[in-house]
């Protein structure tokens, strides 16, 4: 047997090391890459802003869309106040005890509850329960404790950066906590609590299985009138017309798969963007 | 003049008082909301499961038969069918996905890896139900073409797709733990005459050994808890699996089970309540994923610090 220099057994595992990255990430090159060649063909002014027809075989996808941004709405207009408030209460108030330890191991935990076992919960509690129907406020709430624990985690990170001689200052001066929080802290945290809300919502734009029994539409005539009705949402249409309807013509699935992913990747974007404008801005 | 300031201090500082301890009231009672909610989804999945265990014997229940309308309801190849497939994504993620993070927190230059990081991070925004379309129309037809299969909705199309969902976890939470390996443990190393893979292997990777086995273990948790890909691409077939041989058939899983059933039964009937039972079993397993995640990092922060001081 041949015994391998360390310098020789270096350069092999750097190699293979190497090519494992690579064929990480080829494919993921691959992947955005053929839904947007071959889905720019099917993307048009016409296929954004029509009806669906002949059985979602033909004409647009508007109603998803509209749906897709009622659903983000809702959704941010519950989980970024409550998912704020939690990461304030955490970073600026709570002490390091028992209690604190079981929101954080919470927070960890509804994070990893599977996607479905939402829509189930939303089922029970929201739909069911509450008696809401299946209806967009339904989608909402259960969408918002999904979104939650990226908010909190996120922004008390955000929070947590901003340097305690702010507070030791603004106090000092005879502001309150609260006049503190809101006029010294959440300013400064703002660029990373809005990293946070993105994803949060991207996340929540998304997602197929919580909505699947809380609200989402297989196909509906018209534009919800109210937050009491169904509604379509992207992920879902994509879904239905890529297994639910016999004789779908490929181009439409790969639009609407190329819009879904373009909104998605356009919030990710923003993300990013911020993140590095608040580098580039920070004061301290 | 000075009066009325008086009066006007006072009212603004009685205001400000009662204005505080509102805002603290609300902060507080939304710092428990996680809490709250972890408890409401435990309560009522445990409700609305209950019933199940009444009306169907436990050896039905841990039978091979899923056969919901004529009342079998044995959850035996709905378990396998998520171990098996989970198990697959696992083989395939955790090699690529802790290589990928080694390969970007200490061998690639700055450049390769201001492209790689945000390469992973798109990977982990891409929608599932997009990667399960892909699958339908890309992966499934090479697999059936490649492998000789009658087809190619199998459990090992759905393995590839979700160790696809779980390595930007997998790169990134790794990736950080790597990242925080001080660069002193390096130095020391490499002024040994460590060559640098030798600081990898013996020095980098046991001091992040907690991060990477976290990393670890939040990707298998996010593999089996995923699904719209798996409902799409693996065939629904509610057979048992056996071995790593039943990857090569349409299988299905716990979630896909609960998706695509829960649109058509009647509300509290049998069927209902034991596809909340399905979801109470998910719920338990990614509890315990994630609380034994948790606590490696903590006794590995208990752990530092006490070096450290």
């Amino acid at each position: 047997m041949i015994r391998l220099s360390r310098h020789h057994t270096e350069r092999i595992v750097f190699a293979v090391i190497g090519l494992a990255a690579v064929a990480t990430a080829v494919p993921i090159i691959i992947i955005v890459g053929s839904i947007f060649f071959s889905g720019a063909e099917a993307v048009s002014w016409q296929f954004l802003l029509e009806m669906p027809r002949d059985g979602m075989r033909s004409g647009g996808i508007w109603p998803a869309i509209i749906g897709t941004i009622y659903l983000v709405v809702g959704t941010g207009l519950i989980s970024i106040p409550l998912g704020v408030a939690s990461a304030i209460y955490l970073s600026e108030y709570a002490a390091d005890s028992y209690w604190t330890r079981m929101i954080r191991l919470a927070i960890v935990n509804l994070a990893g509850i599977p996607s479905v076992v939402y829509g189930l919960f939303g089922l029970g509690l929201f739909v069911l329960f509450l008696d809401l129907g299946s209806s967009i406020v339904a989608a909402c709430l259960t969408l918002s404790i999904m979104t939650i624990p990226v908010i909190i985690s996120t922004a008390e990170e955000a929070l947590r950066a901003v340097p305690q001689s702010f507070r030791v200052v603004s106090v000092g001066m005879g502001a309150t906590r609260w006049q503190t929080i809101r006029r010294v802290v959440l300013p400064q945290a703002l660029p990373g609590i809005l990293t946070g809300v993105i994803l949060g919502l991207n996340r929540a734009a998304g997602e197929t299985a919580p909505i699947l029994f809380t609200g989402a539409a297989f196909f509906l005539p018209k534009l919800p009138n109210s937050i009491f009705d169904q509604t379509m949402a992207l992920p879902y249409h994509l879904f239905v017309i890529s297994t639910q309807v016999p004789e779908m013509p490929i181009t439409i699935q790969y639009g609407t798969a190329t819009v879904l992913l373009a909104f998605v990747l356009i919030m990710n974007i923003l993300a990013a963007s911020v993140r590095s404008w608040q580098r580039r801005k920070r004061e301290w | 003049m000075t009066k009325i300031m008086n009066s006007k201090m006072i009212f603004n500082t009685k205001y400000r008082q009662l204005l505080e301890f509102v805002v603290e009231a609300i902060i507080r009672i939304s710092g428990y909301s996680a809490v709250v909610f972890v408890g409401l989804i435990f309560l009522f999945l445990m409700q609305e499961s209950l019933p199940t265990f009444g009306e169907v014997q436990a050896r039905d229940l841990w039978s091979q038969r899923w056969y919901p309308i004529e009342n079998y309801f044995g959850v035996l190849p709905l378990l396998s069918g998520s171990l098996i497939i989970t198990l697959g994504a696992a083989l395939i993620a955790i090699p690529f996905g802790l290589m990928t993070a080694i390969f970007i927190a200490e061998i690639a230059p700055l450049w390769l890896r201001e492209i790689l990081k945000p390469l992973v991070e798109v990977l982990g925004g891409v929608p599932s139900v997009v990667l399960g379309f892909l699958g339908i129309t890309v992966l499934a037809p090479l697999v059936r073409e490649q492998l000789y299969l009658p087809t190619g909705l199998t459990a090992f199309t759905g393995a590839v797709l979700l160790a696809g969902m779980a390595i930007p976890t997998i790169v990134s939470v790794a990736e950080d733990a790597l990242d925080a390996v001080p660069k002193a443990y390096r130095d020391a190393a490499l002024a040994l005459g460590a060559t640098r893979w030798q600081t990898i292997w013996r020095v980098t990777l046991p001091a992040a050994r907690s991060g990477v086995l976290t990393a670890t273990m939040l990707g298998i948790g996010r593999a089996i808890g995923e699904t719209m890909t798996v409902m799409m691409v693996t065939g629904n077939a509610p057979q048992m699996a056996s071995g790593l041989g039943s990857l090569f058939i349409s299988l299905r899983t716990m979630t896909a089970t609960i998706a695509a059933e829960m649109g058509e039964v009647a509300n509290g009937s049998l069927h209902y309540h034991v596809l909340f039972s399905i979801g109470l079993i998910l719920f338990l397993i990614s509890l315990t994923v994630n609380i034994t995640a948790s606590a490696v990092l903590f006794r590995a922060r208990k752990r530092t610090e006490r070096l450290l001081s």
